[in-house]
């Protein structure tokens, strides 16, 4: 608040500090007051010469009365006398006033405005701490809801069960209820029938104490029946008392031995399918060794030592009866033990076939599956672009076959290819020429070979004759043994010529073919240097025609070279070639041969 | 197929001789031999009364004729016609009476099961049995006739006697493990005698020829336990039919379950169900004169066939009344083939009297209240 003891210089001062800030909020009071009170140590004289001097007296009076103006006041004041340096005092003082009370309403308002502003910042913190305050609480009312909303879950869920097994229970209740209800009626009903009985035999004691008539139980039969068997019957005596037992006990054993016996070989079975069951896991098992990798190498090389191991030591051991129990049970016990190493060795295996499946290859040997199918896959696709390669090569071909250029082209392409096929041809005529230039030469040699046989043959002939005139006219009983004799050399003969023919054969086959072909159909042969060859056969077979008077088979031996296969002909022929001519004349004994 | 015409008979008293030569029926109060190759009647007897039970007995040679009303049972033989035997069991009362496996006794079954009388027609003695039990089925002969099993009760006690069928001499005696004896039948190779319980309780008990427990067998406990038991006819298996419509198969060597079969209400598993279908003529109801009632319950009137049925087939169930006793539920008739391969079972309450196979276990036949069929099987085929 104001101090009223201002002095006149600290209203200047005020009036200067209106001057330089025109808009003063209520809260700058402090500051007020320092501007009020700094300047006041001053001399007041030069701040107030910044404003109203001595000169500019009534410059301010107008100044001043336009602010009161400004303000609502009266503007009163004036100089007096005028254009002096002193005021009038009334209106100034009046105009001071009334400042003074606009101050004072306006110091009144700050104050009250104060007041308000710290009310409402103090309502303002209370409702914040409130608010906070409300958040909490909210926060822990939520979680308090959805801790409730857990248990009630559970407790739903036990609910659940609990009516579940209600259900079951009542279930349960029920069917024993309906189980009862049948033991029940049947009771009630065998207690019914009992009860029946019972009176009926009530009855029946009454009537027979009335009665009295007991009719006796007999039996009459005409005569008496034998036995069924044939045979007396027996008298009971103890021997007969235990002999039934006996009976009984031997029907019994008899039954016993037979069930023992079926299992007994059904044991057996089963034995011998164990034994084979541990072989061929032991089998399995042991050859393990190369195959594996890694370190599983040693576990299966042990593996191998000790079914090795165990099995020596089990053959032993299956030599004894199998019967006996422990025998049995090292069976099983050995069974087991395979089974679970052949399982273990699976499992590896799998775990194996798994790691090298993630893992990228570290063994050559085993390759992974997946470049595996990428080998694959890349194969497929050659071969797929190599089918479409000939396909399309194929396709070309035909198109070029098949096209349709201008005649030009077309005759040169053909021209091209023709010429090719005419070089090609050409040669294979050289070569046939050749060829047929050999065959010539050999035939000539032939035929030479054949005249000189012919001659020789007729000069033997001659030579035969003579000696056999020799011969007959000194007859002896050895002359047939002379013929089996030359007719042995004969075969025997014929057996070396056999290879002979063949390789004669190899040599020249279409040659002789053809040969026999134009001797057995009256076909033409393929060139013209056969019909030579022909002549050359009928040389051949004319030549026995005619050297041997005595022929009686001629005819014969025509007929049956004729239908003679081609070896026995080329056996004849190479009879003729060969230069023994011992074997040829002898026709009645080579026909044997035909 | 040729019918031959229709004989009467009485109380479905009709029996083929074990032979096979003879054909017995009874007619009121006579008995009808007959030839059955040629359906002559070779012998006609008459009886005091009517027929309640007649029996062949195994060599063919005589019938018992029982009639239960008057203690009275005769027996007549083949051989000689005038040859006659008549029991008179008295004022004690007759229940049932059957012959021995030997063909030389006879047993009767007084009334109220007092007392078993065994009568011989060898020697006319009579030897009495005590204290037999009235149950399903309380006497059984072992198959080659050596052994009669009989169970007795006495001061509320179950015991099973084993005679000798020669001499008729107690062999053994012993106590059984059952509360309530229902039923025992001896194994087919007379070495085993199955012993199970009322159907209070599911138990089965096995003693062997001399009487000691071999072993129990019990399948679940407070329902409703055996119906129907069956032996194999190798003496392997044991089948025991039971009220929860489930077959199951023990075996000989461990008296232990080997195979369970069910009947479920919707087939499914099987490879051929066969379902008759009956096809009745429609009567209307106006005209219902007396021929056309006679028509209308003659033998061909309804005309049913086999077909196959599609799977899953759904068998129609009838649900008993759980206030009745002896329900018809469950697995009532089991039958083994004879090579012990098939066996065929009855569940439920179809119209199916009887189930028997024939002897080259090949087919088999039903028998019903009207009708009969016979089933044949193929190789691979399997009726149900």
């Amino acid at each position: 608040m104001g101090d009223w003891g201002l002095t006149e210089t600290s209203m200047d001062n005020y009036e200067i500090s209106i001057l330089s800030h025109v808009a003063m909020s209520p809260s700058r009071h402090n500051n007020l007051m320092s501007a009020y009170s700094l300047p006041s140590s001053k001399s007041s004289y030069s701040v107030i010469s910044a404003f109203c001097t001595e000169d500019n007296i009534p410059q301010c009076i107008s100044y001043i009365n336009q602010e009161l103006g400004s303000l609502g006041l009266a503007a009163h004041i004036q100089a007096d006398p005028p254009g002096r340096a002193s005021l009038n005092a009334a209106p100034a003082l009046n105009a001071m006033y009334e400042l003074l009370q606009i101050h004072r309403r306006s110091m009144n308002n700050v104050e009250e405005l104060e007041k308000e502003q710290l009310k409402k910042t103090s309502t303002l913190e209370h409702m914040q701490t409130s608010n906070s305050r409300l958040k909490d609480q909210l926060e822990l009312s939520i979680r308090e809801k959805s801790g409730l909303h857990e248990t009630e879950r559970q407790l739903q869920l036990k609910l659940k069960t609990l009516q579940s097994c209600l259900k079951t229970e009542k279930d349960e209740v029920q069917k024993l209820q309906s189980i009862i209800a049948s033991r029940a009626s049947q009771y009630s009903h065998d207690a019914k029938r009992k009860e029946r009985e019972a009176a009926k035999l009530k009855e029946r004691l009454s009537q027979l104490l009335v009665d009295r008539k007991d009719k006796k139980l007999a039996i009459e039969m005409l005569n008496s029946v034998g036995r069924s068997d044939g045979k007396r019957s027996h008298w009971k005596t103890a021997k007969a008392t235990a002999s039934r037992e006996a009976e009984m006990y031997k029907s019994l054993l008899s039954d016993y031995e037979a069930s023992q016996r079926a299992l007994m070989l059904e044991n057996a079975e089963l034995q011998k399918v164990l034994q084979q069951m541990k072989k061929e896991m032991m089998h399995i098992l042991s050859p393990c060794p190369p195959l594996n990798r890694g370190g599983s190498a040693e576990e299966s090389q042990e593996l191998g030592d000790s079914d090795r191991e165990e099995r020596s030591a089990e053959t032993s051991r299956e030599t004894l009866d199998q019967s006996c129990e422990h025998a049995r049970e090292q069976l099983t016990n050995s069974i087991r033990q395979q089974w679970r190493k052949l399982r273990n060795h699976v499992q590896k295996l799998d775990n194996q076939a798994s790691l090298v499946q993630n893992q990228p290859p570290s063994n050559a040997e085993v390759i992974p599956l997946e470049t595996h199918e990428h080998e694959v896959e890349r194969m497929r696709l050659e071969v797929q672009q190599c089918k479409e390669f000939i396909h399309a090569q194929q396709q070309l071909l035909q198109q070029q076959l098949n096209t349709s250029f201008d005649d030009e082209t077309a005759a040169l392409l053909n021209g091209c290819y023709t010429l090719e096929e005419k070089e090609r041809l050409k040669e294979e005529w050289r070569l046939f020429d050749e060829q047929k230039r050999n065959f010539e030469k050999e035939r000539k040699n032939f035929t030479e070979a054949a005249i000189r046989l012919g001659r020789e043959k007729r000069a033997f002939e001659e030579d035969r004759a003579a000696w056999l005139k020799h011969q007959f006219l000194s007859m002896t009983p050895f002359a047939d043994r002379m013929r089996s004799s030359s007719s042995d050399g004969q075969s025997a003969l014929s057996v070396k010529s056999e290879p002979e023919i063949r390789t004669s054969s190899s040599k020249a086959p279409p040659v002789k073919s053809s040969a026999y072909t134009t001797f057995s159909t009256p076909k033409s042969s393929k060139s013209a240097a056969v019909p030579s060859t022909i002549d050359v056969c009928r040389t051949l077979r004319l030549i026995p025609d005619y050297s041997s008077s005595r022929h009686s088979n001629q005819r014969r031996w025509q007929e049956s070279s004729a239908t003679e296969d081609e070896e026995s002909w080329l056996k004849s022929k190479s009879k003729v070639c060969s230069s023994d001519l011992s074997i040829f004349s002898l026709d009645e004994d080579k026909n044997p041969l035909t | 197929m040729n019918f031959s015409e229709v004989f009467k008979q009485s109380n479905q008293l009709c029996k083929v001789s074990p032979d096979g030569k003879y054909l017995a029926t009874c007619v009121q109060y006579r008995l009808v031999i007959r030839d059955v190759n040629t359906l002559q009647i070779l012998n006609l007897y008459t009886c005091l009364d009517q027929i309640s039970h007649m029996e062949w007995s195994s060599d063919s040679l005589f019938i018992l004729c029982a009639m239960y009303k008057r203690a009275l049972v005769q027996v007549w033989s083949l051989e000689q016609p005038d040859w006659h035997c008549k029991i008179d069991e008295g004022s004690i009362g007759l229940v049932s009476s059957r012959w021995s496996p030997d063909g030389r006794h006879i047993l009767n079954t007084t009334e109220f099961h007092l007392r078993i009388t065994v009568w011989s027609l060898c020697t006319k003695a009579v030897s009495y049995i005590k204290y037999p039990k009235a149950c399903q089925k309380g006497l059984d002969f072992s198959r080659d006739g050596c052994y009669m099993a009989l169970a007795e009760r006495r001061d509320c006690k179950d015991y099973v006697s084993i005679f000798v069928c020669d001499d008729w001499h107690l062999l053994r005696h012993f106590e059984t493990e059952t509360q309530d004896l229902s039923g025992l039948e001896w194994s087919p190779n007379g070495c085993v005698l199955a012993v199970w319980e009322s159907c209070l309780e599911y138990k089965m008990s096995l003693y062997s020829l001399d009487g000691r427990l071999l072993s129990t067998y019990s399948a679940y406990e407070w329902s409703l336990g055996i119906k129907s038991v069956s032996w194999s006819p190798s003496s392997q298996f044991l089948a025991i039919g039971s009220f929860d419509e489930k077959v199951r198969i023990l075996n000989h060597i461990t008296w232990k379950k080997i195979a369970q079969f069910e009947h479920p209400a919707i087939i499914d598993n099987t490879k051929t169900v066969y379902k008759e279908i009956e096809k009745r003529p429609a009567v209307s109801s106006d005209e219902m004169s007396l021929h056309d009632i006679t028509v209308a319950s003659s033998l061909f009137s309804t005309q049913s066939k086999y077909d196959i049925s599609p799977l899953p087939v759904q068998i129609p169930v009838v649900k008993p009344d759980p206030d009745r006793a002896n329900p018809k539920i469950g697995v009532s008739a089991l039958a083994f083939s004879s090579d012990s391969r098939y066996i065929a079972t009855k569940n439920g309450g179809f119209q199916v009297h009887s189930l028997n196979w024939h002897c080259s276990g090949d087919s088999l036949i039903l028998i019903g209240k009207d009708q009969l069929c016979l089933c044949y099987m193929d190789a691979d085929q399997n009726n149900e």
